[in-house]
């Protein structure tokens, strides 16, 4: 099975614009199978309309899109479906269904998949879902706009779980979290990752985020993806846009910060 | 792949199960039942011909060794990992809100909805004197009057809404001629359906389905456009400028609401003649003229007074019922669409009852 290939996200030669306005032009990007690929590049530069068109949520102008090894651009609904079970999308904003509860949320996907499951069985696999994304017990039978911004995006970490997917696609997940709230997100998809063997194609303007769970980072930049590699890799970069991004301010505490913790690992291993 | 199965052996002191084939998510609907029936002996769950298995697989067994006590056996790393973090997401949770007797239910509906009449009632009238205590301030300061988003709300309340307010009214002034002359005709008096046109339309129907109309136009996209500022905290950012949000935004729409509704009634009230008038010349052959000569002379001009005193006064309501259910907006997306409801559903159902009020008096003071 063509599947079986290390290559999980394989585009070549997007081009997305929006009237007289070039998001994306040649764009290649690749993600390997149980990586954790971190997309970076400054507003605008189209990270969100990336992911849009690997998930068919956006129609490309020019360019294929294959996931799993099958094209993905101008599928049948029913085709494109088997291809959508196996992935996970997380949303800026949580993007829960604002009539169910947020235990009703995760049990959509499943549902609509397999129809013929026991209601307990159900129930149950909601429950432990939405425990395992760290929300507490209370919150099951919550409607979302009674949620914190927080809240609401391990909900829908929970919903898009709920299929066991092998892959997920995260925008911005640590964005609007205090930095606490940030940094248990990144350690619950980093632990989510290793059991789960997921690959995840993660969104995120976080440099904290990018230092402790990335395995590669890719950076959008003149509407194409103009490096990629882990962050040492990157940093060897002559491109003014990378040095400013991680070498100024913000880019030197996280590595200072992600050194320290490195160095603590070591030391409690020890 | 392979289906998910096990087998039972029956050992001394109990059964061992032991699992084959793919444990995941597309093999549990059938799994389910067949696990729950198994009797309560088992000793060893042995997962050494388990291929591939994810977290439903592994609750699957976390389930089974909770209920039967059993011990696990046969687990490679990743599953042992995975039963091990499902088992610690073993806590009872709950689906949906508690479910309340709907008896309760709809007592408590009640209550809440006579509550929340009764705020909006409270609101409406603060809302109103917000407005009073604005428009003394805008009269002593005239010059703090916005007349460029005045002039811009007269464009949208008032010219924009020409068309569909002259067709609705034509389209009204045939069916009322079309209809009274089908009545009329009954008595021989098929003459008189021109004083059904000219009163009817001057004194009640002009103003009211003009009211109708703005309030589904305009009234409502008040309350959409206030109800979004409110939202995206443009309000809020005002407000802390020093920029008064009554005068800047709500204020521009209940001057235009106000001046523009007595000549949009008028002009449908005359637009609905026309209608009239030209049914009466092809199905009756009456000819403009003495139609026109008819109408000067069965209806008095306080006829048209009665429209006119009232057009502004709807106009206030209006617009009133739009800016208090947009600047109400509090939340979340979908209160806007309630809101915007809620201000057209607000606005005539006032409107018609202050239309009754008028009625009984300008009957009262002889104006009939």
């Amino acid at each position: 099975m063509a599947d079986d290939s290390d290559v999980v996200i394989c585009v070549r030669g997007l081009a997305n614009s929006f009237g007289d306005q070039v998001v994306h032009e040649g764009l290649d990007i690749d993600v390997h199978r149980g990586e954790i690929l971190g997309v970076v590049g400054g507003s605008g530069t189209g990270k969100s309309v990336l992911m849009r068109s690997i998930i068919g949520l956006q129609r490309p102008q020019a360019g294929s899109v294959e996931v799993f090894g099958e094209p993905m651009i101008d599928r049948e609904e029913h085709e494109a479906k088997s291809v959508r079970r196996r992935w996970g999308v997380l949303f800026q904003g949580g993007a829960l269904f604002s009539t169910l509860t947020v235990a009703e949320n995760v049990e959509v996907p499943i549902r609509e998949y397999y129809p013929g499951i026991d209601p307990v069985l159900l129930d149950e696999i909601a429950s432990y879902k939405v425990l395992m994304s760290g929300l507490p017990e209370e919150a099951g039978p919550k409607f979302p706009s009674e949620l914190s911004g927080g809240m609401r995006k391990r909900a829908g970490l929970a919903r898009a779980l709920a299929l066991d997917p092998e892959l997920l696609f995260l925008d911005e997940p640590t964005a609007g979290l205090d930095p606490i709230g940030a940094a248990n997100f990144d350690m619950l998809i980093k632990g989510l990752k290793q059991t789960l063997g997921l690959t995840v194609f993660l969104i995120t303007h976080d440099l904290d985020t990018l230092y402790a769970i990335c395995d590669r980072v890719a950076v959008l930049a003149d509407h194409k993806v103009i490096a990629v590699g882990t962050i040492p890799e990157l940093l060897a970069l002559d491109h003014d846009w990378i040095q400013d991004y991680f070498k100024g301010p913000r880019g030197r505490l996280a590595a200072d910060v992600a050194d320290r913790n490195a160095a603590g690992e070591v030391e409690a291993g020890e | 792949m392979s289906g998910a199965d096990f087998t039972t052996d029956e050992t001394e002191g109990g059964s061992v199960l032991r699992l084959s084939g793919d444990w995941t998510l597309a093999e549990a609907s059938a799994l389910g039942p067949r696990l729950a029936a198994i009797p309560g002996n088992v000793k060893t769950v042995d997962l050494s011909g388990v291929g591939h298995i994810d977290t439903i697989g592994a609750w699957l067994v976390h389930r089974l060794m909770r209920d039967t006590g059993a011990a696990l056996t046969g687990a490679n790393e990743d599953a042992g990992h995975l039963i091990e973090q499902v088992s610690a997401a073993d806590r009872p949770l709950k689906i949906r809100p508690d479910h309340t007797p709907p008896f309760l239910r709809v007592l408590g509906e009640m209550g809440e909805a006579t509550m929340q009449a009764g705020r909006t009632l409270l609101g409406l009238l603060g809302f109103f004197g917000a407005i009073m205590i604005t428009s003394w301030h805008l009269i002593r300061h005239p010059r703090a009057i916005r007349f460029n988003a005045v002039v811009r709300q007269f464009e949208t309340v008032g010219v924009t809404a020409l068309a569909i307010i002259g067709l609705m009214s034509f389209l009204i002034g045939i069916v009322i001629g079309q209809q009274g002359a089908v009545q009329l005709r009954q008595f021989g008096a098929e003459v008189f359906t021109i004083n059904l046109i000219g009163r009817i339309t001057l004194r009640e129907l002009g103003v009211l389905m003009t009211a109708i109309m703005v309030a589904g136009r305009s009234g409502s996209a008040f309350a959409a456009q206030l109800g979004s500022m409110k939202l995206a905290e443009e309000i809020d950012a005002m407000r802390t400028i020093g920029v008064s949000p009554m005068e800047a935004l709500v204020m521009p729409r209940i001057i235009a609401a106000v001046a523009m509704m007595p000549l949009l009634g008028f002009y449908s009230s005359i637009v609905a003649m026309v209608g009239g008038g030209i049914f009466c010349w092809i199905s009756l052959d009456i000819p403009p003229v003495t139609f026109v000569q008819r109408i000067r002379e069965v209806v008095p001009i306080t006829d048209m007074w009665v429209g006119l005193v009232k057009a502004p006064v709807f106009g206030l309501i209006i617009a009133m019922a739009g800016c208090f259910q947009g600047m109400q907006v509090e939340g979340n997306a979908e209160e806007v669409g309630l809101r915007t409801t809620a201000s057209v559903v607000q606005a005539i159902f006032l409107v018609i009852v202050l239309d009754a009020f008028f009625a009984v008096f300008f009957t009262a003071i002889g104006w009939v």
